[in-house]
Order: structure tokens, then C-alpha cells, then sequence
């Protein structure tokens, strides 16, 4: 718990970090950017666990717990994410979205 | 915890000592003798289908996390026949062109784990080993999609395909996080007893409704499919499209027919929503595709929109039709994609037009996807019909008549583009047809079992009172 501040201002925190991820999805023109961007939308849930835990069931560890394997599994998501852009890379010397579209419709 | 109870967790187990095996058979075998891995993969997982055979009693582990019943053991099964057949239709694909390379092992590894991953999300008890099975039946798939690292198609799917994920299982974990803090646990047997339709607990539904439609790749998350699938090795779009989706249908009718029982009054409507932007965005789409591949992918969006009919009614029949469903869609779609694969790996043709005149060529291959294609549309003798009839009774036995009355139309939209394949194959004639020949023994077992599937299952009626009979686990 943090003295002063509430359970509402953090999850407001949190949910406009899922927001701004959502939106860096969507207009992000870089593999890279929208990588980062899946980032921040998972801490984002990482964060809420945690606060959720702290201040409403203080009792029980389920929370945290979840946090610390969502870490683990969007550091795994983010390793392979980059090693398939990096053989991306190799092939069109490119991490453009836009240049990711011989596939369309 | 003793001996005999570690024995129900024995399907997780003999996956994970296949898993195991395989790096030792890697590591130990020299590199002329590489081409018998392909062999020993599938002898070894020949004997963990078998071994699934064997009944399984009820039982709860690690406080509840790891469940499994009759139920679940029947579902785990379908999914090893399923990766039994795949394997046996990519074996010749993977000794002609990935085992040369020294990549067999990997691609076995990869799609071992991905298979365990679903074996635990299907098997979860909480929200923390469902999201786990989810990331690990997830991430092999998107390193199988980019298997061919030569080829820039596959690493377009790979990228799009693992970007689209880790986005989904974002926002499905967002879901989770609020449904966490309306209920205080994330153990679905607590959530079944705290669960209220308050608003945070309909938002945390619908993002975690997300993350799961993106799976089974429902319309409004649907735009992965047919680039993936295009992309990815045929055998990797097989197993999305069959495999994937069929754990993903099975988890998502288990947490709403449990977990989320009491929201049914708004999960319905949801549902009813998206069926019918499902099956009619895919069947219009699959009317303008040229190449076989993104004409399947549509085809199977299509298809899971006909599975949400059977998610509607939310009880004992709906759970046994649409297990049915499944298992002969698992049948249909690895026959049709198994003839893809043989005729991709001869000649490297996937286009429609390619298939003209394959019957004066290749009857038997023309028959087998015309059968497949039957199937899949819903034609009477064979499996397909029997399937979606039931679901059709399921979804009219609660009175959702205008919603089964649009699928009926869309049944109908699917037979024109169905047919327009058995047309090229049969009653057209090309100065370029594909010339004739002989497929291998794994591609022949392969194509065998899954007409035998597609014929059998339907008329063999024991078997769909024997899954009823299962279905009373979950109601």
C-alpha cells in the first residue's frame, strides 16, 4: 500500500497504459513499436494484479504470483517476437510494417 | 501426492518424456541417420495416442489448478488422433525438405509443446495454468509459422501471427485482472460461487472473450487467419486451423458453461452476434480466394462460426454437439489440407485453378478432398452432415429458429464454393492438369484414416450417445 493514494488513481494509471499500448498497436509504423507497445498493454495487467492483490486481498498471494509469471511469459513472447523480426530483417532488410504485406485480402 | 495419482497426469507426462527423448535422439544420432527421427517421432507418439486410450477417472491436483475427468481424457484424445494424422501427412514433407536442413527434431519439439500447452489449458482448474497452457500451445506455433527461414512468406506469417497473439493475450489478460478483482480469486471454482453481473465483471468477460476468440479466430479478430495460414508450412496451417481451434472451442465452452454460467443472459447475445458475423464474413470472403490455402482458412472461420450455434444453448446437448463438431471437423479439414500438402509438395501448386483435370490425373487424391469438401459442407452421407444437423437441433431445441434459419443460408453460400473445387477437379478439363503421381506410405496411412473418419463417425451412432453420456462431466 502506498499512504495517500488510493486504489482508483492506480488502476486509472493502468488503464490508460492499456490504452496508450492499444493505441501504439493500431498506428505504430515499426515492428519494433508495436512490439514495445504489447509491452506496455501487459504491464499494464501486470500492474493491476499487483495493486488489485495489495489493496482489496491483501490475504492471499494469487495475484503477485500471476504478475511474476506474466513477466516471465512476455519476456518469452518478446525473445521470439524479435527473432523472428530480426530473420524478417535478414530477408527484406526491413522492419516496416508496411513492407510486411505481400499477403493481402 | 503418491505414485497413482501422479498416474492421471500421465498424457502431460508421456508428452513431456517424448519431448525429452527426442533432444537425446537428436543429440546422439549421427547426421546420416537423421531421416529415421521422423520414424521414431511417430512411432513414439503413436504409443502416447494409445496410451490415451485407457479410461481416466475424475480427479483434482496441485489445489485444484490440474483437473481432469472423462471429459477432458475424451478431448485430449481427439486432439492426439489429430496430431497423429498431421504427422503422418507432414512426414514426407519434413524428410525431403526440413530434416536435410537439421531441423526435423525442432519441428517435432515445437509441436510436442505446443500440444502439451493444450493439454493444461484444457486441463486448467485457475486462470493462472489456463494462461499458461495458453502462452505455450501459443508461442511454438508462432516459430512453427516461421519455420522456413528462407522464405519471406513464412516469416510475414510468423510475425503477424505472434504479434496478433501477444496483442490478444494482453488483452485477455486485462480481462483476467478485472475479473480478478470482482471475485478475489482467480480459482474458477471460487469465481463460479463470487460471479455477479456487475459492469467491471462484464468488462473483464469481454476482454478475456477476446483473447479466446482470436484463438478460435472469430470475425471481429479474425484478420490473423488467412495471412498465417497462407504463409505458414501447410502442416503448421493444418494444426492451427484443427488443432488450435478445436482446444480453444473445448476451453471457451468449459468456462462458459461453468465459470461463466451465470452472465449466460449477456454471453449469449454475444455469441449470437458473432455467429453470425463468423459465418457470414467467412463464407463471403472464402467465395474470391484463388489459392487453396486462404480458401480453407476462410472455410474454417466459417466453420467456428457454426460451433458458436451449439455454444448457445448452454447445456448437456450443446457440450455433445459440439464435441462431435469438432471431432469430425478435425476429420474433414485434415483430409482437405492432406491433399493440399501432397499436391503442394509434388508440384509446389496451391492455386484452385491448378486442381483442373485432377481427377483424369489423380482420382484418388480428387476423391479424398472431395469427400473432405462434402464434409465440410454438410453433405448427407458423410460425417459433415450429421455434425452440423445435431448442432442446428441443439441451437433450434432453444427456440434461436432466425439464427438457425441464417446458418441454413450460410450452409448454402458454402456449398457454392465447395463445389466450385469438385468442378475444377472433376468436370474440368486443363492442358496443364497435374500430372499423375504416387504418394508415400505415411501420406497414403494419413489420407486412409481420415477418409475412414469421415465416413465411419457419422453413421456410427454409439459414438455420439458415448460422448452424451461424457457430457453430463461439465453440466
Amino acid at each position: 500500500m502506498i499512504a495517500g493514494i488510493s486504489i482508483y488513481e492506480i488502476l486509472t494509471v493502468t488503464s490508460i497504459l492499456f490504452f496508450i499500448g492499444i493505441y501504439g498497436f493500431i498506428t505504430r509504423k515499426n515492428l519494433i513499436s508495436v512490439l514495445i507497445s504489447i509491452e506496455l498493454i501487459l504491464n499494464a495487467s501486470v500492474v493491476n494484479f499487483v495493486v488489485i492483490n495489495k489493496y482489496l486481498y491483501p490475504d492471499m498471494l494469487q495475484g503477485v504470483i500471476f504478475a511474476i509469471f506474466i513477466i516471465a511469459v512476455a519476456a518469452a513472447e518478446t525473445a521470439l517476437a524479435v527473432s523472428i523480426i530480426i530473420n524478417l530483417y535478414r530477408q527484406i532488410s526491413s522492419v516496416e510494417v508496411k513492407d510486411t504485406e505481400i499477403m493481402k485480402y | 501426492m503418491n505414485f497413482s495419482s501422479f498416474l492421471l497426469m500421465r498424457q502431460e507426462m508421456i508428452l513431456l518424456t517424448i519431448i525429452l527423448l527426442l533432444l537425446v535422439a537428436e543429440i546422439s544420432l549421427p547426421k546420416a541417420k537423421k531421416q529415421s527421427i521422423v520414424h521414431l517421432a511417430i512411432f513414439l507418439f503413436g504409443i502416447n495416442t494409445i496410451v490415451g486410450f485407457f479410461a481416466i477417472e475424475t480427479s483434482s491436483w496441485f489445489g485444484g489448478m490440474f483437473h481432469t475427468n472423462g471429459l477432458i481424457h475424451f478431448f485430449k484424445n481427439v486432439l492426439n488422433v489429430g496430431v497423429f494424422i498431421l504427422l503422418l501427412q507432414s512426414a514426407d514433407w519434413l524428410q525431403e525438405k526440413i530434416v536435410d536442413n537439421n531441423k526435423g527434431t525442432e519441428f517435432f519439439i515445437l509441436l510436442f509443446s505446443s500440444l502439451l500447452g493444450m493439454y493444461f489449458m484444457i486441463s486448467a482448474g485457475d486462470f493462472l495454468m489456463f494462461y499458461l497452457g495458453l502462452e505455450l500451445s501459443t508461442l511454438p506455433v508462432a516459430a512453427l509459422a516461421a519455420f522456413e527461414v528462407t522464405k519471406r512468406i513464412s516469416s510475414e506469417a510468423g510475425i503477424k501471427f505472434i504479434l496478433s497473439a501477444a496483442l490478444a493475450s494482453g488483452v485477455s489478460l486485462f480481462g483476467i485482472s478485472m475479473l480478478y478483482a470482482t471475485s478475489g480469486s482467480i480459482y474458477f471454482d471460487d469465481i463460479i460461487t463470487m460471479i455477479a453481473s456487475t459492469n467491471l465483471t462484464l468488462l473483464g468477460f469481454i476482454l478475456f472473450f477476446a483473447g479466446l476468440a482470436f484463438k478460435i479466430s472469430l470475425v471481429p479478430f479474425h484478420f490473423w487467419t488467412a495471412d498465417v495460414y497462407e504463409g505458414a508450412p501447410i502442416s503448421v496451417a493444418s494444426y492451427l486451423s484443427v488443432i488450435s481451434k478445436g482446444a480453444a472451442v473445448f476451453i471457451l465452452m468449459i468456462l462458459l458453461f461453468t465459470v461463466f454460467k451465470n452472465l449466460m443472459h449477456v454471453w449469449e447475445n454475444i455469441i449470437y452476434v458473432v455467429a453470425l458475423a463468423t459465418m457470414f464474413i467467412g463464407n463471403l470472403f472464402a467465395l474470391r480466394q484463388q489459392n487453396m490455402k486462404r480458401f480453407l482458412a476462410f472455410s474454417s472461420i466459417a466453420q467456428a462460426g457454426f460451433i458458436l450455434l451449439g455454444l448457445m444453448t448452454g447445456n448437456q446437448l450443446g457440450t455433445a454437439t459440439i464435441i462431435y463438431f469438432v471431432m469430425i471437423y478435425v476429420f474433414s479439414n485434415l483430409a482437405a489440407f492432406g491433399v493440399v500438402q501432397a499436391i503442394s509438395l509434388k508440384t509446389g501448386k496451391e492455386n484452385m485453378n491448378d486442381y483442373e483435370g485432377l481427377y483424369r490425373t489423380n482420382p484418388n487424391l480428387s476423391l479424398v478432398m472431395m469427400l473432405a469438401l462434402f464434409s465440410l459442407a454438410g453433405i448427407p452421407p458423410v460425417a459433415g452432415f450429421f455434425g452440423k444437423f445435431f448442432l442446428f437441433t441443439a441451437a433450434a431445441s432453444k427456440g434461436y429458429y432466425l439464427l438457425v434459419f441464417l446458418a441454413v443460408v450460410n450452409v448454402t453460400i458454402s456449398l457454392y464454393y465447395y463445389l466450385l473445387v469438385v468442378r475444377a477437379m472433376f468436370l474440368r478439363t486443363s492442358d496443364q492438369a497435374i500430372p499423375y503421381f504416387k504418394n508415400k506410405l505415411y501420406m497414403k496411412l494419413g489420407l486412409l484414416v481420415t477418409v475412414i473418419g469421415i465416413l465411419v463417425l457419422g453413421l456410427y451412432s454409439p459414438l455420439y450417445d458415448y460422448i452424451f453420456e461424457l457430457s453430463k462431466h461439465l453440466n
